[in-house]
C-alpha cells in the first residue's frame, strides 16, 4: 500500500460499474497527485462522465476502490458529503440556478456552513462581498451580475458554472467539458482560466477539444470502453497506435 | 426601527399586503362592534366569520406555497395538517364544555358517554389546558410532517409520487378518524362548542376577536415566510426547487431543507386549523377530505406560487367565488371552478400575481413604442 500511504489526492484502484450488462467503467484504475492537472479524453462512451459520477457519488461502484486524501473512501459518502469534502463539478450541460441571479448563484456556492440553521440566519459580510466580486471580474460577469442566470448565453452560463466552482473553493475541481458550444476566441480565454485555477487548486477536464487540450499543455489520460488506454503527455497519447485506432482516427 | 429593517428584509409587496392586513384585523370588528346595525358601513355578523374563515383557508394556502412554491414539494394533504390543529382546538373546546353537555358529565364529552366509555382515553389529557393545547396545535402536524418528510425526502422520493404519498396521508387519517374507536367523535365529530377561554363563542364581541386574531397570525406568518424566502435559506429552497441534484453537488443536504419546510408548513397548517375550528363552530373527519387539500392547491395556483401574497389572494377569490356561487346558482359552482383551472393553466401560469405583471408589462411598453428613440439594444449581444 505504498500508494495510500503516499497519499495522492484522487486514487481509483479497480473501479467496475455496470448499468443493465453494459459495463460503463471496466477495472479503471487512476492516480490524480496533489496540484495536478489532468485532461481525460476519450470517445463517446468511454465513461468519462461515469467515472465523474463515481468520484462525486452519484453512482456507487460495483467494486473497486476511490480514495480521496489516502483515506477518505468516497464510495461511503453521498453528494453533500463528498462536496463537503472538497471536491466540486461543472457539468457538461451546464447546470445553474436559472431563477436566480448570477450573484445569488455565487452566494449559494460560497465556501461556508451548509446547515439549515445557518442558511437561515446567514448573513452577507464584506469579505464574502469581496471574494464574490473578484469571482465576478474572474468571469467576466460583472456587468452581469444582477441578471437571471436563466438570461446569460451559453458561454456565460459556462463561465458561471465555472465561478461557482471557485466559489465553492474544493480541493479538486471536476471539469466535464467546460468549452462545448464556445467560441474559439472564448475556447482560449477558458483554457487560461483553467490553467489559472490549477495553480492552487487540482483540477480534473474532461474535453473533446484537441486544441483546447494542447492549450492547457497537462498530463493527458485517454479512456475508452471504461478503462485507460494511454496515458501520458498529449504527444505520447496522440502518437499511440491504440489512441489513434479508437478515438483520434475515426 | 423594528417596522424599518422589516420593510428592507421583506419584500415590499409582502409588508404591504401584512399592514393592510393589521388594518383589516382593527377595521372589520369595529365595522361590526361599533357601526350601528343598518349603517351602510355596518358588517354584518354572518360576514365576520365568513372572512374569518377566508383568512385561515389563505393561511393555509400561504402554508402551502411555503412547501410547493419555494421548495417543489406538491402536498396533496395538506388539509390533514389543517385538520389535526382543528382537533387540537376542538378537543380543548370539548373539555371546556364541563357539564353543559346533553349528560351533564363533568369530565367525559357527550360523544364518550353515549358510546359508554367509563374514562378519558390518555390522549385526552391536558386538552383541558388551553396552552397544552396550544402547543398541541402545532406539535402534532409538526410530528407528522416530521416523519413523513424524513422517510420520503431520505429516500428521495420527489414529484408526483411524493404527492401520492400525502394523498394517501390524509385520505388514511380521514378514514381513521370516522372510527368511533378513535375517540374523536367519529363522524360528527367534534361540535357544540360553548365558550373558548371563559369567553361565549356565541357573541359577537369574541368572534370579532377571533377574527381579529386570524388576521394578525395571517399577517405574521406573512412576514416570517417572507423573512425566510428572503434569507439564504429561502435562496437554496429556490435551488433545491430548481435543480436538486445539483444543489446536493454544492454540498447542501436536500433533505434537510426540505424537512424543515415541510414541518414549518405543516405547522402554520395547524395553526390556521386551530383558529378555523371556533370560527365555524365544528371539526369533523370531512376536513381530511382528499378534494379539501386539492382546494388549497387550486387557491395557490390560482393566486400564483411562488409569491406568498398570491395563494393569499387566491384564496380569497376562490373561496369567495364558491359561496356566491353555491348561492346564486348551486349547479354551476363546479363548472366554474373547473373553468378556472383550465384558464388559469393556459393563459396565467403565474396566476393573478403573474397577470398584474404582464398587465404592468404591457403597459410600460405602450408608450415606449411611440417615443421616437429606439429601444436600446441588449448589451450582452456583442459577446
Amino acid at each position: 500500500m505504498s500508494l495510500k500511504e503516499r497519499k495522492p489526492l484522487l486514487y481509483l484502484d479497480g473501479v467496475s460499474v455496470s448499468f443493465d450488462g453494459f459495463k460503463a467503467i471496466n477495472n479503471l484504475s487512476m492516480v490524480i497527485e496533489k496540484g495536478e492537472m489532468r485532461a481525460i479524453i476519450g470517445p463517446n462512451g468511454a465513461g468519462k462522465t461515469t467515472m465523474m459520477d463515481i468520484i462525486t457519488g452519484k453512482t456507487r461502484p460495483d467494486e473497486g476502490s476511490v480514495f480521496f486524501e489516502g483515506d477518505t473512501d468516497l464510495t461511503k459518502h453521498d453528494e453533500a458529503a463528498i462536496a463537503n469534502l472538497g471536491i466540486g463539478r461543472k457539468f457538461q450541460k451546464p447546470t445553474v440556478f436559472e431563477s436566480h441571479t448570477v450573484m445569488d448563484n455565487l452566494v449559494l456556492s460560497m465556501k461556508g456552513k451548509r446547515g439549515v440553521f445557518s442558511a437561515l440566519f446567514h448573513q452577507e459580510d464584506a469579505q464574502e462581498r469581496n471574494s464574490i466580486a473578484d469571482i465576478l471580474e474572474i468571469i467576466r460577469l460583472e456587468h452581469r451580475k444582477d441578471a437571471l442566470a436563466a438570461d446569460l448565453s451559453h458561454g456565460q452560463k459556462q463561465w458561471l458554472e465555472i465561478g461557482m466552482l471557485l466559489a465553492q473553493d474544493p480541493k479538486l475541481l471536476l471539469v466535464d467539458e467546460p468549452v462545448a458550444g464556445m467560441t474559439d476566441a472564448e475556447t482560449v480565454e477558458t483554457a487560461k482560466l483553467l490553467r489559472e485555477i490549477s495553480r492552487n487548486h487540482s483540477v480534473i477536464v474532461v474535453e473533446h477539444d484537441m486544441s483546447f487540450i494542447r492549450d492547457l499543455d497537462v498530463k493527458v489520460t485517454c479512456l475508452a470502453e471504461g478503462a485507460v488506454l494511454s496515458e501520458g503527455s498529449l504527444a505520447h497519447v496522440a502518437a499511440d497506435p491504440k489512441v489513434i485506432e479508437s478515438y483520434l482516427g475515426r | 426601527m423594528i417596522s424599518r429593517y422589516l420593510f428592507q428584509a421583506l419584500d415590499k409587496r409582502a409588508f404591504w399586503v401584512a399592514v393592510a392586513l393589521m388594518v383589516f384585523a382593527v377595521l372589520v370588528p369595529l365595522l361590526n362592534l361599533v357601526v350601528p346595525d343598518g349603517h351602510p358601513l355596518h358588517v354584518p355578523d354572518y360576514l365576520v366569520g365568513l372572512l374569518g374563515k377566508y383568512l385561515c383557508y389563505a393561511m393555509l394556502a400561504l402554508a402551502l406555497d411555503l412547501v410547493w412554491g419555494y421548495c417543489g414539494i406538491l402536498s396533496l394533504g395538506h388539509g390533514a395538517f389543517f385538520a389535526l390543529g382543528g382537533y387540537a382546538m376542538g378537543m380543548y373546546l370539548m373539555r371546556q364544555i364541563g357539564d353543559r353537555g346533553v349528560y351533564a358529565n363533568p369530565v367525559l364529552p357527550d360523544f364518550m358517554v353515549f358510546l359508554n366509555w367509563e374514562k378519558l382515553p390518555w390522549f385526552w389529557y391536558g386538552f383541558d389546558q388551553f396552552w397544552f393545547a396550544m402547543v398541541m396545535v402545532v406539535v402534532v402536524p409538526a410530528v407528522l410532517a416530521f416523519v413523513l418528510g424524513w422517510l420520503a425526502f431520505r429516500s428521495r422520493v420527489t414529484g408526483v409520487y411524493l404527492s401520492i404519498i400525502t394523498q394517501a396521508m390524509t385520505y388514511a387519517l380521514l378514514l381513521a378518524f370516522f372510527r368511533n374507536d378513535m375517540g374523536f367523535g367519529g363522524n360528527n365529530g367534534l361540535t357544540d362548542f360553548k365558550d373558548i377561554l371563559g369567553f361565549s363563542l356565541q357573541s359577537s364581541g369574541t368572534r370579532a376577536v377571533l377574527f381579529a386574531l386570524s388576521a394578525l397570525a395571517l399577517a405574521g406568518t406573512l412576514v416570517l415566510c417572507s423573512l425566510i424566502v428572503r434569507s439564504k435559506l429561502g435562496k437554496v429552497m429556490i435551488a433545491v426547487r430548481d435543480a436538486e441534484s445539483r444543489t446536493r453537488f454544492l454540498g447542501y443536504r436536500v433533505e434537510h431543507v426540505k424537512l424543515f419546510a415541510f414541518v414549518l408548513s405543516a405547522m402554520i397548517a395547524g395553526l390556521a386549523g386551530a383558529l378555523y375550528v371556533p370560527q365555524v363552530g365544528i371539526i369533523n373527519p370531512g376536513e381530511f377530505a382528499p378534494a379539501n387539500s386539492i382546494d388549497v392547491v387550486i387557491w395557490t395556483a390560482v393566486g400564483g406560487r411562488g409569491t406568498l401574497i398570491g395563494p393569499i389572494i387566491g384564496a380569497f377569490l376562490v373561496s369567495g367565488g364558491k359561496s356566491y356561487f353555491t348561492a346564486a346558482f348551486p349547479d354551476l359552482w363546479l363548472f366554474a371552478l373547473g373553468g378556472l383551472f383550465v384558464i388559469v393553466t393556459l393563459f396565467m401560469p403565474k396566476g393573478v400575481i403573474g397577470l398584474l405583471g404582464q398587465l404592468k408589462g404591457l403597459a410600460s411598453k405602450m408608450p415606449r413604442k411611440n417615443a421616437d428613440k429606439p429601444l436600446p439594444a441588449k448589451p450582452e449581444a456583442a459577446e
